[in-house]
């Protein structure tokens, strides 16, 4: 009752929709599938008896998890009121959550499998609190969803034009109305020609350049789980000696083009099958990529299997990087990530062009206030004596162990270590004329890497803080390193001539000491 | 190269002198080395003279594990006499004399009508700003020893990822409150 009481000024509380009982149930029977498996195993020996117990498991477990899903659908309950959204949650133990408009970064929608099938969609206000504590409704009819992160908004910007909000007493009486009238403006922006998109072709060239050996070792390390349950013992040696001698006569039987071709067979499978992990993890990830240029912000989605759906608002990028990989640097193709400030959810990183060529990054750069570096910005490269120092300390190590190897042990044997220090001095060498910065009036432009360059772009108002650091040598040898206080990432230039960093960082701070951090992010 | 030189100089005196040496030289500002005028910043304030005490106290309250430990060795006699505990005693004493006052002439801040600079450390020296504008929260910490000397520290918090918080140790208590006062009275009311 003492409930009823309190909510009384607020709207009423409400259920997530009942089906999402029935998601949740059906994802928990994921989870039965070792502890049954465990069950049949541990009684093979009694043979049709073990079937009949793993399905009786089987059984009492999937009604047990439905029963404990119900419960926890019953007792979720949740309100969406005039200054917050409040979570009620638990079985034994009730937990309520309160998040106020203000504190409420973005709402993304998600939608895995499962849920999918169902019509249904998870909503997560983010909050940037960091990691869990963000509140997730699972789940919620998708139009409902969608209703309900318009209404948020709509709040969150009620709150901007000051004072709307307190004048409206429609806020307190209930959310559904309100959000049936935000949605409507919300649909018409949809209707816009995205800033990227990716079709099928260009999806398919991605997956290639995305080549990964990584199923090896899911492989791998499936087998040592299988270890428990099969009677196959991988670290037998026993067992590998015999496999091998069997092996042996076959390959000495090919003979040297036998052999060789095999050779290349076996590159080629390699090939193959690393392409193919690449294929598969990029369509599942990308399919049908869409990102949108909303009166809201950016809305990005994608994904075949799960779903997902987010806006990042423009104002909230912090900064931008541009990254690619040394193969697909040679064709043209980069990728494009907003620094954010609601990044703290690891999984949700925000990436708005996944592969692309310049000119298709350069709209969505301009699209959030960014500008792409011009002909006629002024590049700084690092001191030379930084240069200097960096192939000296990176060498050193090898050098010495050549010194030591030549001295002690032979020779000839000081010279691996030698090529591989001449290697590290001359990578470094070379790659110092890839690390260099530039300042315009507004941004900051860092790039490095010597195979595939990386670059970060910086709004300059959008900085917290300007350190210059100095260690021993750079003391002594006259450069420093620039760190910039950047919300959601990190971004410094090394080897800056002191001179250089103090002025930059005096041009910088005549920009930054303008605004307040309240306006920069709004 | 001239960066070394302020540093190099107040190695030269011998340990004994060194103690009160930069007290005097540097009366009011500049521990850091000509490296104002590459900024254009005003001159670095000094921090308050119990900061030093309090140093040496924690240099010594971190000596005192490792003098007990190396004359229990010494006991043992497995080493010769004074191979371990000799050595030790003299890097405990040459750092209870001179570290305190080293770190002390490391140290600096100046407060502007809009951002505060906070430089610091010997041999990795960072020199940073924080714009009012860009600060989340300010805190005025004082631990017993800090009370012990009547000092506190400072620390700023920002929403930038590296130095989300910005520490200033060794202000008298009643001039960080003031400043927290100040800095507080710069950020602009934005949510509860």
């Amino acid at each position: 009752m003492t409930r009823e009481q309190t909510a009384a000024d607020h709207a009423p509380a409400r259920h997530t929709d009942p089906k999402s009982f029935v998601v949740q149930a059906i994802s928990g029977v994921r989870s039965l599938i070792f502890p049954v498996a465990a069950v049949y195993f541990s009684m093979r020996s009694s043979g049709s008896l073990a079937v009949l117990a793993a399905a009786g498991a089987a059984l009492v477990l999937i009604l047990f998890g439905a029963l404990a899903s119900y419960l926890r659908w019953r007792k979720f309950t949740y309100s969406v009121n005039a200054e917050d959204i409040r979570v009620e949650s638990g079985v034994l133990s009730r937990t309520a959550r309160s998040v106020p408009y203000e504190r409420i970064q973005d709402v993304s929608l998600e939608q895995s499998l499962i849920p999918r099938l169902f019509g249904l969609v998870a909503v997560k206000f983010e909050t940037g609190s960091g990691g869990g504590d963000d509140i997730v409704l699972q789940y919620l009819a998708e139009a409902q969803g969608e209703a309900l992160r318009d209404l948020v908004r709509a709040q969150k910007d009620g709150e901007h034009t000051s004072g709307e909000r307190a004048a409206d007493p429609a806020g307190s009486t209930g959310g559904e109305a309100k959000a049936q009238g935000a949605a409507s403006p919300e649909a018409a922006p949809q209707a816009t020609t995205p800033l990227f998109t990716m079709d099928k072709r260009r999806l398919f060239t991605f997956g290639v350049f995305e080549f990964s050996l990584a199923v090896f070792a899911v492989v791998l390390g499936l087998t040592q789980y299988l270890d428990w349950f099969v009677d196959y013992e991988i670290w037998d040696a026993d067992l590998w000696r015999s496999t091998l001698a069997q092996q042996q006569g076959l390959l000495a039987g090919l003979g040297f083009i036998g052999q060789a071709l095999g050779a290349i067979a076996g590159v080629f499978g390699l090939l193959i099958v690393g392409s193919a992990t690449g294929l598969v993890r990029t369509y599942l990830r990308d399919w049908n990529f869409r990102l949108e240029d909303t009166p809201r912000g950016f809305r990005r989605r994608r994904g075949l299997l799960t779903r997902t759906d987010v806006v990042m608002p423009a104002h909230r990028v912090q900064a931008i990087t541009i990254a690619t990989g040394w193969l697909r640097y040679r064709f043209g193709w980069h990728s494009m990530n907003f620094v954010s400030l609601a990044q703290d959810s690891g999984s949700s990183n925000h990436t708005v062009v996944p592969f692309g060529k310049m000119d298709e990054l350069v709209p969505v750069m301009l699209a959030a206030g960014f500008a792409p570096p011009d002909e006629g910005s002024c590049w700084h490269l690092a001191s030379k004596r930084y240069r200097t120092d960096r192939i000296i300390v990176g060498s050193a190590f090898f050098v010495m162990l050549a010194v030591g190897l030549g001295v002690f042990v032979h020779p000839a044997l000081a010279l691996v270590p030698l090529v591989l220090a001449g290697m590290i001095a001359g990578a470094r060498y070379y790659s110092w004329r890839f690390h260099r910065h530039a300042l315009d009036d507004k941004q900051i432009f860092a790039t490095r890497g010597l195979l595939s360059p990386h670059t970060q772009i910086a709004s300059q108002v959008k900085l917290h803080s300007v350190e210059v650091n100095q260690g021993p040598i750079a003391q002594r040898r006259g450069y420093a390193t620039l760190h910039l206080g950047l919300a959601g990432g990190t971004l410094f230039i090394p080897g800056i001539p002191t001179d250089r960093a103090f002025e930059l960082r005096r041009l910088m701070l005549s920009q930054i000491a303008q605004s307040d951090f309240s306006q920069i992010n709004r | 190269m001239d960066k070394t030189k302020p540093e190099a100089a107040s190695a030269a005196p011998p340990p004994t002198s060194a103690d009160t040496a930069p007290e005097i030289r540097a009366d009011q500002a500049v521990a850091t080395n000509g490296v104002n005028d590459a900024d254009g910043d005003e001159d670095l304030t000094r921090l308050h003279p119990n900061y030093r005490q309090a140093l040496r106290v924690q240099v010594i309250l971190t000596a005192i594990p490792f003098i007990i430990g190396s004359l229990i060795l010494e006991e043992t006699s497995v080493l010769p006499p004074g191979v371990i505990a000799l050595p030790i005693a003299i890097v405990a004493l040459v750092a209870i004399i001179r570290l305190p006052s080293r770190r002390f002439a490391a140290r600096g801040y100046a407060m502007a009508a809009d951002r505060l600079r906070v430089v610091r450390g010997i041999l990795f020296r960072a020199d940073t700003i924080v714009p009012f504008g860009r600060v989340q929260h300010i805190d005025v910490d004082q631990g017993p020893l800090e009370r012990f000397f009547g000092i506190a520290t400072l620390t700023l918090h920002t929403a930038g990822n590296h130095n989300s918080s910005v520490t200033l140790p060794g202000l008298e208590h009643q001039l960080a409150m003031d400043m927290r006062e100040d800095i507080r009275s710069h950020i602009k009311r934005e949510t509860v």
